[in-house]
This record gives structure tokens, sequence and C-alpha cells, in this order.
């Protein structure tokens, strides 16, 4: 009997990508799954930070689809080569800061280089044409295959007989008139090849995989870059941003506020980088201080931590602040509500 | 054979995942590599990850709010 073709499939823990992945199974093929981690994947990453849900630890999604299938899994780190994705996309964003079309470009791309120096056949995704307002048009497949380098050795088998036959189908590798025509955001005939399968559990994120696609988070984001003069960033901004209330009071600084104990722990682990406040008299959470601040600016950044303490009503409350490894103590009244205003909050 | 530790404290997942499939790339079978962690995911992802390369843990244990996760390098390469 012939080697079985082999076959990388990005899997990103969502029902498509375990379909496609299974499809391919079914016909004999060595599948192994391939994951992309850029730093705005979700992963859980606030549910693993707050104490309240860490009881519970969350798994990867992507591990835990590939389990199922019975695939291994590669879990490749992109964060650097992505910063280039996200600050200079050639397609543009789509609703938010999620720039889809050349992030699933650089994804294939980046398994077909993969696929190449690992000795395997063909790419596999499970994007279905109509599905996706930015990247799964039938206009953006080719785009995508082509700029991946990955041509027509892409085969997407959810909608592959709605796309011009791939060299795995032509070759007969695999058996095109086993692969789909869905087509659209109808989620009917995924569901009913999953229950064919007996897959009955899988990741649906909301909207879409990343945090790019999240308003609050877009928003964050935007704001970092307008402050720094440039869209750069490390993987502790963009994790910093997952976290905590953040409010900028005055324009050359922001504070980043714990909502709960495993937040705090969080911003713990940053005290050495920032300016670290914490009231003392009463309970209450951690902040880090982002940017510059004098003498007075400490004093605001105090007053607001108070207000988010226990002490919120006290006439005043002592804040630890610690800077370089100066720690001072801060006697200040907490803010009022209405002394914060909406426009602080980021 | 030879002992390693991976510090992969404060990362969250998948990067304890990440490192650990990079550092066992470096290894030969029959290794054992301890990855202590912080993110109390890393305890269900890095298992499942070693299942399916054919690696094995050998021993899982929390100290002081650290998960220390020890594996043993199988056959597998990768
Ligand atoms: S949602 Fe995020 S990860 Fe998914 S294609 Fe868009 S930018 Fe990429």
């Amino acid at each position: 009997m012939a080697t079985p073709r082999k076959a990388v499939a990005l899997i990103s823990g969502g029902l498509d990508s375990m379909l496609a992945a299974r499809t391919m199974l079914e016909q004999g093929i060595h599948v192994e799954g391939i994951n992309f981690f850029t730093g705005f994947c979700v992963e859980g990453h606030t549910h693993a930070i707050r104490a309240k849900d860490r009881a519970r630890p969350k798994r990867n999604n992507a591990l835990w689809a590939a389990e199922q299938l019975g695939i291994r899994l590669h879990i490749i780190d992109v964060i650097d080569e992505y910063k280039d994705v996200l600050t200079k996309p050639k397609h543009g964003y789509g609703a938010n800061l999620n720039p889809c079309l050349d992030c699933k470009g650089f994804m294939v791309g980046k398994a077909y280089q993969w696929m190449t120096e690992n000795g395997f056949d063909f790419v596999v995704t499970g994007e279905v044409i109509g599905q996706r307002p930015m990247s799964q048009r039938k206009d953006t497949m080719p785009v995508i295959a082509r700029e991946s380098g990955a041509g027509d050795l892409l085969l997407r088998p959810l909608s592959a007989k709605l796309l011009p036959p791939t060299r795995p189908e032509r070759e007969g590798w695999v058996d095109r008139d086993k692969l789909f025509d869905f087509n659209g955001r109808n989620r009917k005939p995924q569901m009913a090849l999953a229950a064919a399968h007996g897959i009955t559990e899988y990741a649906q994120p909301a909207g879409g995989c990343c945090f790019l696609t999240d308003a609050t988070y877009a928003r964050k984001l935007t704001d970092l870059w307008q402050v720094r003069g440039s869209k750069e960033y490390e993987l502790d901004d963009i994790m910093l941003l997952k976290v905590g209330r953040h409010l900028r009071p005055r324009p050359h600084f922001k504070l980043i506020i714990g909502r709960e104990e495993g937040e705090n722990n969080f911003l713990e682990g940053y005290r050495r980088q920032f300016t670290c406040l914490r009231p003392i008299s009463h309970h209450g959470p951690l902040a880090l201080l982002d940017g510059t601040a004098d003498e007075s600016d400490l004093q605001l950044a105090a007053r607001v931590t108070a207000r988010f303490s226990q002490g919120r009503n006290a006439p005043l409350v002592q804040v630890e602040v610690t800077r370089q490894s100066v720690t001072t103590r801060l006697d200040v009244q907490p803010l009022a509500e209405d002394e914060i205003p909406h426009a602080w909050y980021i | 054979m030879t002992r390693h530790t991976l510090d992969a404290r404060r990362l969250l997942c998948p990067m304890p995942v990440i490192r650990t499939q990079n550092k066992i790339k470096s290894l030969a079978p029959g290794d054992i590599v301890e990855v202590v962690c912080t993110d109390p995911g890393a305890t269900n992802d890095i298992p499942a990850w070693c299942r399916m390369h054919g690696h094995a843990v050998i021993g899982t244990e929390t100290r002081s709010g650290e998960f220390i996760i020890t594996v043993e390098v199988g056959k597998i390469a990768g």
C-alpha cells in the first residue's frame, strides 16, 4: 500500500477546523495540526488570571480539538512576526483592529512553509465561503491561496466543491466527491456533519478567534499606539490590555487597576516595570501607572486608586506608592464618583 | 539521561506549551524536563501536548502556588 499523503491542518479549536481535519482523516490522509499564537488569541487569559475562575482551569482549545481528532498539534509562537501583519495590513482592518485577510494569508503562508520543511504534501483549512465578511468570501479565497504562496496546495474541504479543483484533488490524493459545498453563514451543515462524526463539544468563539475583533480591546490598543506615537508593542503590553480597568486621567499616564484578587496578583508581577500603587489603610486594588507622573499626578493616581478601594467613602485613604524600588505613602482623599469622568475610561 | 528545568512562570497558555515543545526539540529520549509554571491551565495543556507527541508526564505537583510538571522525553522527536 502506498504511503498516505500528509496534510498539515490549521487548527483553531473551532468546529470548522475540526471538521476539515476530520474530513481528511476519513480519506486516509495523515493529518497533523498547526496553531499559531499571535498573542491576541482568545485563550482564556482573562479566565486564567481571574481568581474566581482559577478553580476550573481552562484548557487550550486547539490542543483539545487535536486530541479529539487523534492528531498531533504543533503550536508555533509567531508573536514577533505577527507585528507586521497587524501594524501594516495590506488589506486593512475589519470592524475593529482585526486584519483578517492579511492574518489568514500569513497563517496559511506559515503552514505552507512548515509543510515544505517537514515533508508534508498540502495545507488544509476549515475556511467556508461566505462565513466571515472579510476573509472568507469567494473572492478572497484565491487571494489567501496566492499571497500565502500555498497556491493550489491549499485545500478547504468544507467549501472545496465551490472552488476550482486543487492539486490534491486533481492528483487523486483526495476524493473531491467526498468534499463539501458549504456556503454562507448558515451553520446547519456543519452541525449535521459534526453530529455524524459524533463531535458534540467544541469551542464557539463569538465574533472571531482573537481579541482584535473586540471593540473594547481595540480601543485600548489604539490608545497605546497613539500615546507611543507608533504602532509598536511587546507581548507584555498586549497581555496587560486584557487585565483590569484602564483609565487615562492625563494624556501622559494611564492606570491599570486590578478588578479582583487574581488580577491584582497578575499585575503584581509587573511592579518592577511600573510605578505601583496600593491602598494600605483599606482593602483595595493594585494599580500600575504606565507613563510619566510628577508629584501632583501621583496624588491624582492615588486618589483614583483609593476610589476603587473599600475606603472609597472614607475621608482619607493611605496609598503606598512604589517607584523604582522607592516606597512612599500618601494620605489622600478618594475621588468622588462624579470626579471620574467617563472619558478617562479607555 | 540528563535533567533540565524550564522556567515558564508568569507565562499564560499556550506559551508554557510552546516553551516545553521547543525545549524538548533539543533533548534526547529519556531526558527529563521539569516545567515550572504559574498558569493552572498548563497542568491540562502540557500533559495533553505530551500525550499526542509520545512524551510521558511522570509527575505533577503544586509547590507554593507553582505547578511543576515533570516530563520524560519519548522516542518520537518533536
Ligand atoms: S479574527 Fe483574529 S486570528 Fe482570526 S483571522 Fe481575524 S485577525 Fe486573524
